[in-house]
């Protein structure tokens, strides 16, 4: 089957960088499915997890907190702000993240709706967390 | 001429002094390389968010609502400095030559006319930049104590230049620190963060294609534009953090070489004393018996 060259980058370091056949990634209005030979597309992601899957099967999944992707014909980039394979995760962790989060979202709340917004973003994402956390 | 007693404290204190320098330098070079991979593991995203940011800036750079991250205020009165040294001294000139440099800056700057203002990460850079331009400082960053530089690090700084910006609290933005050439070599380079120089090359060429955006470009460009100061800003801490241990094994190498410089030649004064000392009594010796 086809495949395409899937490129997994957070700051931190290059976390994945290999031919694959397919990708599903929580683009910002929804999951996503890239098979080889996209459009050319930028797309901001939400929290969730990206699966990779080769052979008809789901390879590896991996947690991303946010970030944005690239998508070409033969090429696509993911710049997560923070990728952690699901096994990886812990729920003790995100709990307390949740935590925070919520912290955060009511300081925020009081101020301007971008803020807010960016908490609220922040929150959703610690939650896809959690989520991805059990399941796996 | 000095006594036999207190060249050997002399040579002894020397000898120790050498064992720390040389200690010193072994763990700076164990450090340097670990932020030498740190800083190479940074470079993967930063390159893909160039990319990704030539391809997006090129369309909405024209247009009168962009970001101000993009474009700045449009004017340029008010300039904004971000310094970055290091946490500890014994490291050569590092710190001056970031700090020299920096001073230069925003003599020039204010020479012409415009207000300075500074934002100083990094215990040393503060306290040299105060004497002379303390009155401009807006803020003090200090990562004493840790032991790793994160990505949260530079996202926290981002954060608060941007909300200054948001202020309106400059117009123009520069990072002036120590870019790594090689361990031997670092150079003081400043580096604009805002309005953000684009990378244009790359727009017209192989990535040319048109891109489609999920959500709006504007809305992806105003997530795009803070990570981007991040990471611009990331990697200049991970750039001035290994060029920080390059220059202290560095020292650190010549301290140890000049301690043994100085051991060699204490070693010689102090047999040159001791072997005066065994001929004077055996003169002594001599012409008292002479005497008799």
């Amino acid at each position: 089957m086809a495949t395409f060259q899937l490129e997994l980058v957070s700051p931190e370091k290059l976390l994945l960088s290999r031919p694959v056949e397919m990708v599903v990634i929580p683009a910002a209005e929804g999951e996503m499915g890239v098979l080889p030979g996209h459009a050319p597309m930028i797309v901001a992601l939400r929290g969730g997890v990206i699966s990779v899957r080769e052979g008809g099967q789901e390879k590896e999944r991996l947690f991303v907190a946010g970030g944005f992707a690239e998508v070409g014909p033969e090429r696509v980039t993911i710049l997560a702000d923070e990728a952690t394979p699901v096994a990886e995760l812990s729920r003790a962790e995100a709990d307390s993240r949740i935590a925070a989060a919520e912290q955060e979202y009511l300081a925020a709340a009081a101020e301007s709706p971008e803020k807010r917004e960016a908490a609220m973003n922040r929150l959703l994402a610690m939650r896809a967390m959690r989520e991805a956390a059990q399941a796996g | 001429m000095p006594s036999l007693k207190s060249l050997r404290t002399r040579i002894n204190s020397v000898k120790s002094t050498r064992k720390i320098t040389q200690a010193m330098k072994m763990v700076a070079a164990a450090k340097l390389r670990r932020a030498q991979t740190q800083a190479e593991q940074a470079r993967p995203y930063a390159e893909r968010m160039e990319r990704m940011l030539a391809s997006l800036g090129a369309s909405v750079a024209g247009s009168p609502d962009a970001p101000k991250l993009l474009v700045g205020t449009g004017a340029e009165r008010t300039h904004l400095l971000v310094v970055v040294t290091s946490e500890r001294g014994l490291c050569g000139p590092f710190n001056t030559n970031v700090g020299r440099f920096a001073r230069n800056r925003a003599r020039a700057l204010e020479a012409e006319g415009k207000v300075v203002k500074i934002i100083t990460v990094g215990r040393k850079g503060a306290t040299y930049l105060r004497r002379d331009l303390g009155s401009r400082f807006v803020g003090e960053i200090s990562f004493a104590g840790k032991k790793k530089i994160g990505f949260e690090d530079a996202a926290e700084i981002a954060a608060r230049i941007t909300a200054m910006l948001d202020e309106g609290g400059f117009d123009v933005c520069g990072l002036i620190y120590n870019r790594f050439r090689s361990v031997i070599s670092q150079t003081p380079v400043e580096q604009r963060l805002i309005p953000a120089p684009l990378p244009e090359a790359a727009a017209g060429g192989a990535g040319g294609a048109l891109y489609e955006f999920e959500p709006a470009e504007e809305e992806i460009l105003a997530r795009l534009l803070p990570q981007n100061l991040a990471i611009q800003i990331y990697r200049a801490l991970l750039d001035s953090q290994a060029g920080f241990f390059g220059s202290q094994m560095t020292a650190m190498d010549n301290a140890t070489r000049n301690a043994g410089q100085m051991i060699n030649k204490l070693t010689l004064n102090y047999n040159r004393t001791r072997q005066a000392n065994i001929t004077k009594e055996l003169i002594e010796i001599i012409s008292g018996a002479e005497a008799v």
